[in-house]
């Protein structure tokens, strides 16, 4: 793993305050969540909590967008090939004001623009239709051949799955922008270790993740994808970088910030009781007055 | 006596094997000369392709544009991903692989990526039906069949280069996505002959004729041509309509030409699920015309190896087959001569 060093580079003072902003934002987005899960009274509430952080970082601090224009052609695009992960997305896009909150109670409902999983047509500031997983990539990686052929120094982000990792439309996109020296394409694999039918692990193995994203080319930075500072100094760091295509593997917890949820027994589909929901609220609270 | 006797010499089954007639007038790659002139005028367009530029006529494009060819590896799904993402920033991409990869393989990603944001994506597949004698792995003989149930892709099926040149603007032109059944190498040139223009969406009227009216696309069409000549010297009126758009299909030529009493043949380079055959009747059934339509297509079999010219007459496909085919069927051939389609059991109301 590549040292994070860069921290101190930045004004002390001012780098407390930009991850305090950040620790904020995060802690919007996981409540947006809440409030979503909380209509459906189900859904992938563990991993939006666990990516909550992840989020948090590129859209408050990393990503170039006009929340007013979602088709500005400058902007940086932010793939989500995981569909099932809308409703964290759904909550970043509330938080950068691409969407308005007020919306977010529609999650899952008929003629809502929030589906379930992701859908490019239906929701200002989706990119991709996702959920076929395996995909977001290799679109990933026609747009930043294009941009680049272009001109347009625009960067493109495709946020995957431990589990799309088992596709191997993953790897020979993987590959193409390696080959293609894609310097504009930053991966982030959210590392939650659990599929739908278990652990990944046990499911199908896929570390030692960050050796083989080397091995195809890539510049790879394992961080704690609930450590907002570790986040931030991967993605300063990600961003300087220069020749290939980077990786940013991120472990996170499922249910991260709600140790009701966090304690839990994993499931990838998550059942919250009616009752609980105000409890997980009040935990998140709790949290961020720490 | 064996020792000396010359022994005939087999034909090949090359993939590089062409389908034009000996001494036939061809035109080599119109689909790469097409899209290099195109290009030109048109600075958006890129062309992308897994591993088979040399052999889907890309690499006249890659020549003339090098730095608009993107060669994307023995990689077709991240070559239909890209292409998409290629047009979601402006970038109007042609995406060349033999059909079989486009179809059976990177189906997904035609149809998630490129179809569904209804993105302007050329893909283009080459050996499409049966143009080579490799055997099943190459022979896209059910590429139709798995497309034409896709939304908003528009598909098309030329006869020859003049087909050929005159789709890919048009098939650039085209907003959404647009798959071509490739004729690639040395192509014939039939329908210069012809008041014919390439016109996306619209059948052609290549021939009138009273006794017979052949349905036809793709290189079938040229075949359509040759038999309704050979027939014509047997006072048989054969009419060919070309259908070089399966879809959308231009229902309404289709119904103009087989609402008739004339006997109707269709005839498809595909097996006979699913495509032409299928949609002519299909359209026919749907506006309560109960013409019987003859299928010329290939079986709903895994297909042999060989060559070409063996494989066409085995199959059904080669001039002389169509034209005895046509032949029996005005004939008024017996019902279980006519094969499995005709079985037609007593109305259940009789």
């Amino acid at each position: 793993m590549t040292s994070l060093s860069t921290l101190a580079a930045a004004g002390t003072v001012d780098q407390k305050e930009r991850i305090e902003r950040i620790r904020r934002a995060a802690y919007r987005i996981r409540r947006n969540a809440l409030d979503m899960g909380e209509v459906q009274g189900q859904g992938y509430i563990g991993q939006a909590l666990g990516v909550a952080d992840v989020l948090a970082v590129v859209y408050a601090d990393q990503l170039r967008f006009r929340p007013e224009d979602p088709h500005w052609p400058d902007r940086d695009r932010f793939l989500l090939s995981i569909g099932h992960y809308a409703i964290a997305l759904y909550a970043a896009l509330a938080e950068a004001g691409i969407i308005p909150v007020d919306e977010l109670e529609t999650y899952g409902s008929d003629d809502s623009r929030l589906p379930m999983s992701g859908m490019a047509s239906y929701t200002p500031g989706m990119e991709i239709s996702g959920g076929s997983l395996g995909h977001g990539l290799g679109v990933a990686t026609g747009m930043a051949l294009g941009l680049r052929h272009l001109g347009n120094p625009a960067r493109v982000f495709n946020l995957l799955s431990d589990g799309e990792l088992d596709e191997g439309s993953t790897w020979e996109a993987a590959m193409s922008c390696a080959h293609h020296g894609l310097d504009n394409v930053t991966a982030i694999v959210d590392v939650n270790a659990l599929q739908a039918d278990g652990p990944t692990a046990g499911v199908l193995r896929t570390e030692p993740v960050t050796e083989k994203w080397q091995a195809f080319g890539w510049h790879a930075l394992r961080v704690d994808g609930n450590d907002i500072a570790a986040l931030v100094a991967a993605f300063d760091e990600l961003r300087r970088h220069r020749g290939t295509p980077s990786v940013l593997i991120c472990d996170t917890r499922i249910g991260s910030g709600v140790p009701l949820l966090e304690n839990r027994e994993k499931a990838h589909f998550m059942r919250v009781e009616e009752q609980e929901w105000h409890l997980a609220r009040t935990q998140l609270e709790e949290g961020l007055a720490r | 006596m064996t020792t000396t006797a010359p022994r005939k010499r087999l034909t090949t089954s090359a993939m590089i094997a062409s389908f034009a007639d000996p001494g036939q007038r061809t035109t080599s790659a119109p689909f790469g000369h097409a899209l290099a002139r195109l290009a030109q005028e048109r600075p958006e367009i890129v062309g992308l392709s897994a591993d088979l530029a040399k052999y889907t006529d890309m690499h006249v494009f890659r020549e003339a544009h090098p730095d608009r060819f993107f060669q994307m590896g023995m990689a077709e799904q991240v070559m239909l991903g890209a292409a998409a993402g290629m047009a979601e920033v402006g970038l109007v991409p042609f995406a060349s692989t033999y059909s079989v990869f486009a179809t059976r393989r990177a189906y997904d990603f035609l149809c998630l990526d490129i179809a569904e944001p209804n993105l302007n994506v050329n893909v283009v597949g080459a050996l499409p039906g049966l143009t080579t004698g490799y055997g099943p792995s190459h022979q896209a003989t059910e590429d139709l069949a798995i497309l034409r149930g896709c939304p908003n892709l528009t598909i098309v099926d030329p006869c020859d280069s003049v087909d050929i040149e005159q789709a890919v603007p048009a098939l650039a032109a085209a907003p959404g996505p647009t798959y071509l059944r490739l004729l690639r190498g040395a192509v014939p040139t039939v329908l210069d002959e012809y008041d014919y223009r390439f016109e996306l969406g619209k059948a052609a009227e290549l021939r009138t004729g009273r006794d017979v009216v052949l349905i036809s696309t793709g290189l079938m069409t040229m075949r359509a041509l040759q038999a309704a000549a050979r027939l014509e010297a047997d006072h048989v009126d054969v009419a060919v309509l070309h259908v070089p758009t399966i879809k959308p299909l231009d229902t309404e030529a289709i119904l103009r030409a087989a609402r008739t009493d004339r006997l109707v043949v269709t005839l498809e380079n595909h097996t006979v699920i699913g495509g032409l055959s299928e949609s002519v009747a299909s359209t026919l059934a749907y506006a309560g015309v109960g013409n019987r339509v003859v299928p010329i297509a290939l079986p709903d079999e895994f297909l042999a190896a060989g060559a070409l010219p063996t494989l066409h007459d085995r199959y059904g496909l080669s001039t002389d087959a169509i034209v005895a085919r046509v032949r029996t069927e005005l004939g008024n051939a017996a019902p279980a001569e006519r094969g499995p389609w005709a079985a037609d059991p007593a109305p259940a109301t009789a």
